[in-house]
């Protein structure tokens, strides 16, 4: 299955069986609902965030979807405990860059660490709102938009 | 009979798969397994030609240039015309209105049908397994009208509990709208019955053919629907054309849905008459090159025959339940005893997803999705499935490749 590295690696198959962070958060500072309506992949992701500090405390999801929705909601959280707002927005922006192919995180510097797992979606773009689905709805939650998110 | 079990003694399929150019193309290096044919189907090389020669040496305006060019053009899209007609086993040639496709059909049918007989406290009946053309329009329309729309429940195989059906028509009943062939399982619907149950209240009866007219031999007269709709880029031929059936009578009764001009009697600036139907409901030029190779797509399947596609597919669609039915992990959506070639499958381990990302990395070509049919996977508990549906240019070794590329995919994911 060489042909499949690029994309599904154990990384992220690992992620899809044992999403981390996969609860709700009770009374969280911030939440968001997003649904990709092409695919039905339907999340949400409860925030708790120090106001003063700018910084996130918490980040936890639930919801279903397919294995790159899972994965990249999953590791979105693990990445994002403890970072600043600022961060997480400047992260967003670079990880959205990435999967549509506008940025190359080999030769662009960049702060996505483990997240340039994700490179692969470039080369599919069907599959680039499975990954992005989960920043949307981050940024939604920071936004505070009650009503939810959509990637359409 | 080869020893799949499918009907090779049918049709000769390796013989028909030299008329479908795309077919012989590899994606990612392995042969193309075309499996997606409930969304869309290729065209025979007839159709590609037809239409090609159409446009190249006979191309011309319909039904309003008086030259020779013009007369001609009109000529082939009325032959076009009475040769879906005959197709379908309608009377009149009138009676087929032609629409870009299904959904413009049904809202086409909702539309002027609902503003002539559909008003406040009347009820619309739909099921529960409808594609989304086949729900919102009525939605929309009961909205308008304040009318009530009701639905017929489905049992835990994908067949219409037709007990509750009966529960549900009334004389209040205006319109019973339902798939001949449900897209998302493949059931094969009872329509003859749930028009005799329909017009025995006085309510009229759209069926959606989308699935079924390449699949199903036709004989509107027979059914005895009031109309039946269909797309002819699911029966071999382009998108951008298909069209509905309409009883004569229902026709003339109702206002126009498009207006503009070619679906008019007389215009003066004070008031306008319109043209009696099919005419009434076709503003605008039409898409003359697609209906001729409408034409062209009818022409090859009434050469094959219907009969002959019905009974190869289905012994393709007992060959791959089989296959199915074997692959741990793996339930089929839709058991209903008569179905059409579709197999529609979830997985708890590989969402349907990443399965059709993975069938296509071995150059298969399937449906994942809700498939526009939302209320039906809610009904069945599944985000979405994987939907292989087959077509008679289909071959058992397809089948095959696609089992051992699902057992696969569930096995990296398990």
């Amino acid at each position: 299955m060489s042909y499949n590295n690029e994309l599904y690696q154990q990384v992220i198959l690992d992620h899809n069986r044992k999403p981390r962070n996969f609860h709700a958060i009770e009374n969280a500072s911030h939440s968001c609902h997003g649904i990709n309506p092409l695919c039905g992949d339907d999340i949400t992701v409860y925030l708790n965030v120090d106001e003063e500090a700018g910084k996130i405390d918490e980040v936890s999801f639930q919801g279903s979807g397919c294995a790159i929705s899972k994965a990249s909601t999953s590791m979105m959280t693990t990445f994002l405990k403890g970072k600043s707002v600022d961060e997480a927005r400047q992260i967003k922006d670079e990880f959205h860059k990435m999967i549509l192919g506008e940025m190359d995180p080999e030769k662009e510097e960049h702060h996505l660490g483990k997240l340039t797992l994700f490179m692969g979606i470039r080369e599919f773009p069907s599959r680039t709102k499975c990954a992005s689905l989960a920043w949307h709805t981050l940024v939604g939650a920071l936004d505070k938009k009650f009503d939810g998110v959509s990637t359409e | 009979m080869s020893d799949t079990g499918v009907a090779g003694n049918v049709l000769d399929v390796e013989k028909i798969r030299k008329d479908f150019p795309i077919l012989s193309q590899s994606v990612r290096g392995k042969p193309l397994i075309y499996l997606d044919n409930a969304a869309t189907t290729h065209k025979p090389i007839s159709v590609i030609e037809r239409v090609r020669n159409f446009d190249a040496e006979k191309y011309g305006t319909v039904r309003r240039g008086t030259y020779k060019l013009s007369e001609h053009a009109t000529q082939l899209y009325e032959e076009v015309r009475q040769k879906v007609a005959d197709f379908m086993g309608a009377e009149k040639k009138g009676e087929i209105v032609f629409t870009s496709g299904t959904t413009q059909a049904i809202n086409l049918v909702a539309h002027s049908f609902g503003k002539r007989f559909v008003n406040e406290g009347d009820e619309i009946v739909i099921s529960n397994i409808e594609h989304h053309a086949n729900i919102v329009p009525w939605q929309v329309l009961c909205e308008e009208r304040g009318a009530k729309l009701k639905v017929i429940p489905v049992d835990d195989d994908g067949e219409l509990v037709m007990e509750e059906y009966e529960k549900l028509l009334s004389p209040k009943t205006r319109m019973v709208a339902v798939n001949h062939v449900s897209n998302a399982l493949g059931t094969i619907n009872p329509i003859k019955e749930i028009t005799q149950k329909a017009h025995a209240v006085g309510a009229r009866v759209l069926i959606d053919g989308a699935q079924s007219t390449p699949h199903i031999k036709l004989d509107v007269r027979d059914i005895d629907c009031d109309f039946y709709t269909f797309s002819g880029h699911k029966m071999y031929g382009p998108s951008g054309i298909g069209g509905v059936y309409g009883k004569m009578e229902l026709w003339e009764e109702m206002p126009p849905y498009v207006t503009g001009g070619d679906m008019i009697m007389q215009v003066t600036l004070e008031k306008t008459t319109y043209a009696k139907p099919p005419a009434r409901f076709e503003a605008g030029t039409p898409p003359i090159t697609q209906v001729m190779g409408l034409g062209a797509a009818i022409d090859y399947l009434n050469e094959i025959g219907m009969d002959k596609i019905a009974d190869y597919e289905n012994s393709l669609l007992e060959y791959g339940t089989r296959l199915f039915k074997e692959i741990e992990g793996v339930r089929i959506i839709g058991n209903a005893r008569r179905k059409a070639s579709i197999i529609s499958f979830f997985s708890d381990s590989a969402h349907p997803h990443d399965m059709v990302h993975f069938l296509d990395q071995d150059g298969i070509a399937c449906r994942g999705g809700h498939h526009c049919a939302q209320p039906t996977m809610i009904r069945y508990g599944v985000p979405a499935t994987t939907r292989a549906s087959m077509a008679f240019y289909n071959k058992p070794e397809e089948l095959d490749a696609l089992a051992e590329s699902v057992q696969k995919c569930i096995r990296i994911f398990s």
